[in-house]
């Protein structure tokens, strides 16, 4: 039987945890509109998974800083038929990289590929039991315990600033007198792409779409430019901030009478299910 | 003459109808309606006030079996169900899981009307998508204490030993409660 549904009923947080409390092994597979990520379980821990199109393993590389991307380019167009385990036996053979770069790296590129997936609210998911593609790719063995703990951590810290930042929908533009600290500040390449498109005209929700940036990643940013007074947020012409949802009050515990039946009668009815 | 009864409860569309239906000896006293609401309408008819059933296990004992409202917006019923009742039956619907919030969340109600015992009938098994008990069991964070029993709502064997099920479970705590 296939696990299927939706993340608006079961969130990822709890499709991790069934996972591992079940010890499954299989594929998880989940798609949000145009964004499909594959979850890779044997015995309930985490081998391997991908968000969008998988990566070559020189690309992974490149990704932690281990390849240059000269290298990564030439070896892949070089070593476009080798599986990821001939390719890394290579790379450690000839000295690009040792073996606990390939793990670390691996590592690294599954974790950045499921942390994004505690954020999606929405989408259909299906586990298929028993079946492991990207069996030609190194997998890694990572608990998932701990994946959850830093997902939810992360899940919180994106509630925060989706609390500090509500609407996507609003623009940006730099403050007419930002803090001191300006001249000394230094942002990292993420945060210029972000800056590079900041004008009235574009709106938080816009930026994150030229610069293939997901939602959170662009909270995360405008955030730190917002707490450095870098920028402000301003309202884009035509765009109304929508109100809350007013919450919906719970329905107060009730207490009950327990009923007074005795053992002999429950032992009856007992009797006559099972001769029937 | 004594009477005994027990509560079916669960989600709209989760099967309780039929599991009433398919073990009781009258034809179920359904209390039907058609459905208004364009969302709900996975099925013709609903349950609005509740089901009833019966089951006479001799001259002198007879066990009712009652169907709550799936739909939230005769919740006021449940509480009036529940009053006297042996134990519950929460029925899932396992190839849905857009219920299954709502059913952990009926799953509290109840506990929290009455402290009996309960056992969780994970129906529609015979359905390729079905989510397996286990599986619902962590899913609906049931705790291991608790049945999660595999159902098939129409079939009358299947319905008997959930119910049976939820005999011994009572006995068990009655058992417990003596020594």
């Amino acid at each position: 039987m296939a696990l299927k549904g939706n993340l608006r009923d079961f969130s990822t947080t709890q499709l991790l945890n069934l996972i591992n409390l079940a010890r499954k092994t299989g594929t998880l597979a989940i798609d949000m509109r145009s964004d499909k990520a594959r979850l890779c379980f044997k015995e309930g821990k985490l081998v391997y998974a991908t968000l969008g199109q998988d990566a070559h393993l020189a690309t992974i590389l490149h990704r932690a800083g281990k390849l240059s991307e000269e290298q990564a380019r030439t070896i892949q167009s070089q070593a476009s038929a080798k599986s990821d385990k001939e390719l890394g036996l290579l790379l450690i053979n000839a000295g690009y990289v040792s073996q606990s770069d390939i793990l670390q790296s691996v590592h690294s590129f599954i974790l950045g590929n499921v942390y994004p997936l505690f954020t999606w609210t929405d989408g259909t998911f299906r586990f298929e039991s028993n079946m492991l593609p990207f069996e030609d790719r190194i997998t890694a063995s990572i608990e998932l315990e701990n994946v959850i703990m830093e997902g939810s951590r992360r899940l919180k810290e994106w509630e925060r600033l989706q609390d500090e930042l509500p609407n996507l929908d609003m623009a940006l533009r730099f403050a007419d007198r930002p803090g001191a600290n300006m001249r000394n500040i230094s942002m990292s390449v993420e945060e210029w792409r972000v800056v590079s498109f900041i004008n009235p005209r574009n709106t938080i929700r816009q930026i994150a779409q030229y610069n293939n940036m997901s939602d959170f990643q662009v909270r995360k940013i405008v955030y730190g430019l917002l707490q450095a007074g870098l920028v402000e947020m301003v309202q884009p012409e035509g765009v109304a901030v929508a109100a809350p949802k007013p919450g919906v009050p719970s329905r107060p515990p009730v207490t009950g009478r327990r009923p007074d039946v005795k053992r002999s009668i429950v032992k009856r009815l007992i009797d006559f299910f099972e001769s029937r | 003459m004594q009477t005994v009864k027990m509560v079916v409860t669960g989600p709209f569309s989760a099967g309780k109808t039929e599991f009433i239906q398919a073990i009781s000896e009258i034809d179920v006293v359904a209390t039907e309606k058609k459905i208004s609401r364009a969302e709900e309408r996975i099925k013709d008819q609903t349950t609005v006030a509740m089901d009833f059933g019966r089951i006479t296990v001799d001259d002198d004992l007879v066990l009712y079996l009652f169907g709550t409202p799936g739909q939230r917006r005769f919740d006021f019923m449940w509480e009036i169900l529940s009053e006297g009742m042996l134990g519950f039956v929460v029925l899932l619907d396992s190839v849905r899981p857009e219920t299954f919030r709502e059913a952990r969340s009926i799953l509290d109600t109840f506990s929290s009307y009455a402290p009996v015992p309960y056992v969780v009938a994970a129906n529609k098994q015979d359905i390729d998508d079905a989510w397996e008990p286990e599986d619902l069991r962590i899913a609906l964070r049931i705790p291991t204490e608790i049945k999660v029993l595999p159902c098939i709502a129409t079939d009358r064997e299947s319905v008997k030993s959930v119910l049976l099920e939820l005999l011994y479970s009572i006995l068990e705590v009655m058992d417990e409660g003596e020594s």
